[in-house]
């Protein structure tokens, strides 16, 4: 397990690479790898993937496993789930995850539901991947960060690789799970660039990562603002308070051992999530923390969310409605007193 | 026996077979009814009666290793798939014993063994799963049909666009079966269609498509043999607009009030048992007496069905989270 935000052992051989080629590695892996295997969605084939996720996997594995669809989200998500049940382990991406409430039927009634409405009979072992999150001033329809609504329902598993590591090592878990997995890819991530292990591969989908050790609080976090939470451990390290920042990785279901065993020792949590706060994935954690650690806390958890709002188009505020290294540092700052 | 005896033999043994089969729905439906009234089952129980020829017309003309894909008013569907009549009475009931465990009900009932991929309770909802049975059964090369039901109502649904399209575009082994009965609930199908003509709408994705008597099993399953032909020969997917009559409300919740008696009793006029019967009669292939020995039958084995069930174990309790997530290992793969 990737217990430290940059793993490299010296003297392993790396390689420079993106988050984005590291996922298209991933799937190439995997292409390659099984036969069952195929990636279907809206233009990840001539177009090269909305996020040119896909560039140059049509030309290498040809249109019947580079699968480009019409504009038909459920029809093509169910086809996903019926390809599963039939033999195929499909990766079906949608683009961004506004898209996917057009297929949220096919997600939640279907793939979620089918192995236990079946008493056991049909498991649907499908890969969905879809962008997710705000910061690219894309407006109200395409910012929005629901894999937390996603990580309310039984029968799915959520993750959301925030480092190169994960990026190219998820899926192949993912893939080998025989039920439904959901990947949120978040949009600010694909240009990250950094350093990977050459012979990087599968990692866990199981366990949540201590990204960066500390002992004055716990920073609780995932996918699109593990960075923001990094960068704000540093700040806050700059003033003698030395922050824990746990990356979740997967978000359905929750490694409440990795969480819990933290906060006991540092004794204050800050949940930082890009979903809203009401009814969102912050408040699971909170109360996991308090039905858990309660006696343990020295402070009430705080929760750094975007503001409830749909997002809007002008840069400053965006900025304002979502999670920041300031707020993050606030935050931190409040709890410890 | 000469030829001729042999193959009149075979006709009758056939027409027999597909009148048990709607005798047998018919009874386990007017069973259910009867339980439900008298609280021994519970849930959305949404009965087939009258519309018997269409799962027995279609499922005669299907393969073993074929798929079919249903609705919450399945019950037809399963059991003239084959699908055991003891365990889909259990799935009534809830009983450990059912096709699903007990955990799926009336409108959830599943069987692997006979490729049955279960009832949706959404409409419309089995569409993309039907067409993604049929993509992984070409891409593997396997000469599967999948039969896909629904009803008239699914058609107003995106879904149905959505498949069609996307069925037509790959051209993929897939029999969708619309079972049109008139009614999406309680709204009439000229209050929910600009265009009434469900197969002209089909057809318009470049789908083959074309109505049948709903209520004729030979001409159902006439349909469903030349469906299920094309579709197996790689021409594509077929839909055939199965005009029919559910005499029952549309679930047991139903007051019925949105049709008149006197529609009921017009198409009660077009009963697909007694069609039938008086087709093999006509015939000389119903010989005196079948018909009651047959509804003889079925009701006994219906009425055993019931004492089994509900004698059946439960699910226990400490098992209520099982089957939420698989109960085996990820698999190991190579390379």
């Amino acid at each position: 397990m990737t217990t430290t935000a940059r793993p490299q052992e010296v003297g392993r051989t790396t390689v420079e690479t993106t988050y984005r080629e590291a996922l298209r590695e991933a799937i190439r892996e995997a292409l390659r790898a099984d036969d069952r295997v195929f990636l279907m969605g809206e233009d990840v084939g001539s177009y090269g993937g909305c996020f040119a996720v896909s560039l140059g996997l049509l030309e290498e594995f040809g249109p019947e496993r580079i699968r480009d669809t019409p504009l038909s989200e459920s029809a093509f998500v169910g086809a996903g789930i019926g390809a599963a049940l039939a033999g195929l382990r499909p990766i079906v991406e949608i683009m961004t995850v506004n898209f996917s409430l057009l297929a949220l039927d096919q997600i939640m009634n279907n793939a979620a539901s089918l192995l236990h409405m079946s008493g056991g009979q049909f498991n649907v072992p499908l890969v969905v991947r879809m962008t997710t999150g705000a910061g690219r001033q894309l407006a109200a329809q395409h910012s929005h960060s629901l894999e937390g609504w996603y990580a309310h329902i039984p029968g799915i598993r959520i993750v959301a690789p925030a480092t190169l590591e994960d990026a190219r090592g998820m899926l192949a878990t993912a893939l080998r799970d025989p039920d439904p997995v959901l990947v949120f890819e978040h949009g600010s991530l694909y240009n990250m660039k950094g350093t990977l292990d050459a012979a990087a591969g599968a990692v866990d989908i199981d366990r949540a990562a201590v990204r960066r050790p500390g002992e004055d609080l716990t920073l609780i976090t995932y996918g699109g603002t593990l960075g923001k939470a990094l960068d704000a451990a540093e700040r806050l390290a700059a003033d003698d308070i030395s922050a824990e920042v746990i990356d979740l990785r997967t978000l359905r279901p929750l490694d409440d051992a990795t969480i819990i065993g933290s906060v006991r020792r540092t004794r204050r949590a800050v949940v930082v999530d890009e979903g809203w706060r009401s009814g969102g994935l912050s408040a699971e954690l909170s109360a996991r923390i308090m039905e858990q650690a309660l006696f343990d806390l020295e402070a009430p958890v705080a929760r750094v969310c975007s503001a409830e709002v749909p997002m809007p188009y002008p840069r400053h505020l965006e900025e304002a409605a979502l999670p920041q290294v300031e707020t993050i540092v606030r935050a931190a700052r409040d709890v410890v007193g | 026996m000469s030829t001729r005896r042999a193959q009149e033999q075979r006709r009758r043994e056939h027409l027999t077979g597909l009148l048990r089969t709607m005798l047998l729905i018919r009874r386990f439906e007017e069973a259910c009814a009867e339980l439900y009234s008298a609280a021994r089952i519970r849930g959305f129980v949404h009965l087939y009666v009258g519309e018997e020829a269409v799962a027995t017309g279609i499922t005669a003309a299907l393969g073993r290793d074929d798929w079919v894909v249903s609705t919450y008013r399945e019950h037809g569907h399963a059991l003239a798939r084959g699908l055991p009549l003891d365990a889909v009475m259990a799935e009534m009931f809830g009983r450990q014993t059912g096709v699903s465990r007990g955990r799926g009900g009336s409108m959830h009932l599943f069987d692997r063994a006979h490729g049955f991929v279960g009832g949706n309770a959404v409409v419309g909802g089995g569409l993309p799963l039907a067409v993604g049975l049929a993509l992984a059964d070409r891409m593997q090369g396997r000469d599967r049909v999948t039969a896909c039901f629904f009803g008239d109502g699914a058609v107003a649904e995106g879904e149905f666009h959505e498949c069609m399209n996307l069925a037509a575009l790959w051209r993929l082994p897939v029999l969708f079966c619309c079972e049109n009965n008139r009614y999406a609930m309680g709204t009439a199908l000229a209050k929910e269609h600009a265009e009434t003509d469900l197969a002209l709408r089909a057809s318009s994705y470049g789908v083959a498509a074309w109505p049948v008597d709903g209520m004729d099993v030979l001409a159902v399953e006439d349909a469903a043999r030349r469906g299920v032909e094309d579709v197996r020969g790689g021409g594509g997917p077929v839909f055939l607009e199965l005009r029919t009559y559910r005499y029952r409300a549309h679930s047991m919740y139903d007051p019925d009030r949105y049709r008149d008696k006197d529609e009921i009793s017009a198409w009660k006029e077009h009963d697909p048992i007694d069609a039938l019967c008086a087709r093999m009669r006509q015939d000389a292939l119903l010989p005196d007496g079948t018909r009651e020995r047959l509804a003889e039958e079925v009701a006994c084995l219906v009425d055993a069905a019931v004492e089994v069930a509900e004698q059946a174990p439960l699910e226990p309790v400490e098992d209520l989270t099982r089957f939420v997530t698989s109960e085996v290992e990820p698999e190991v793969v190579a390379g």
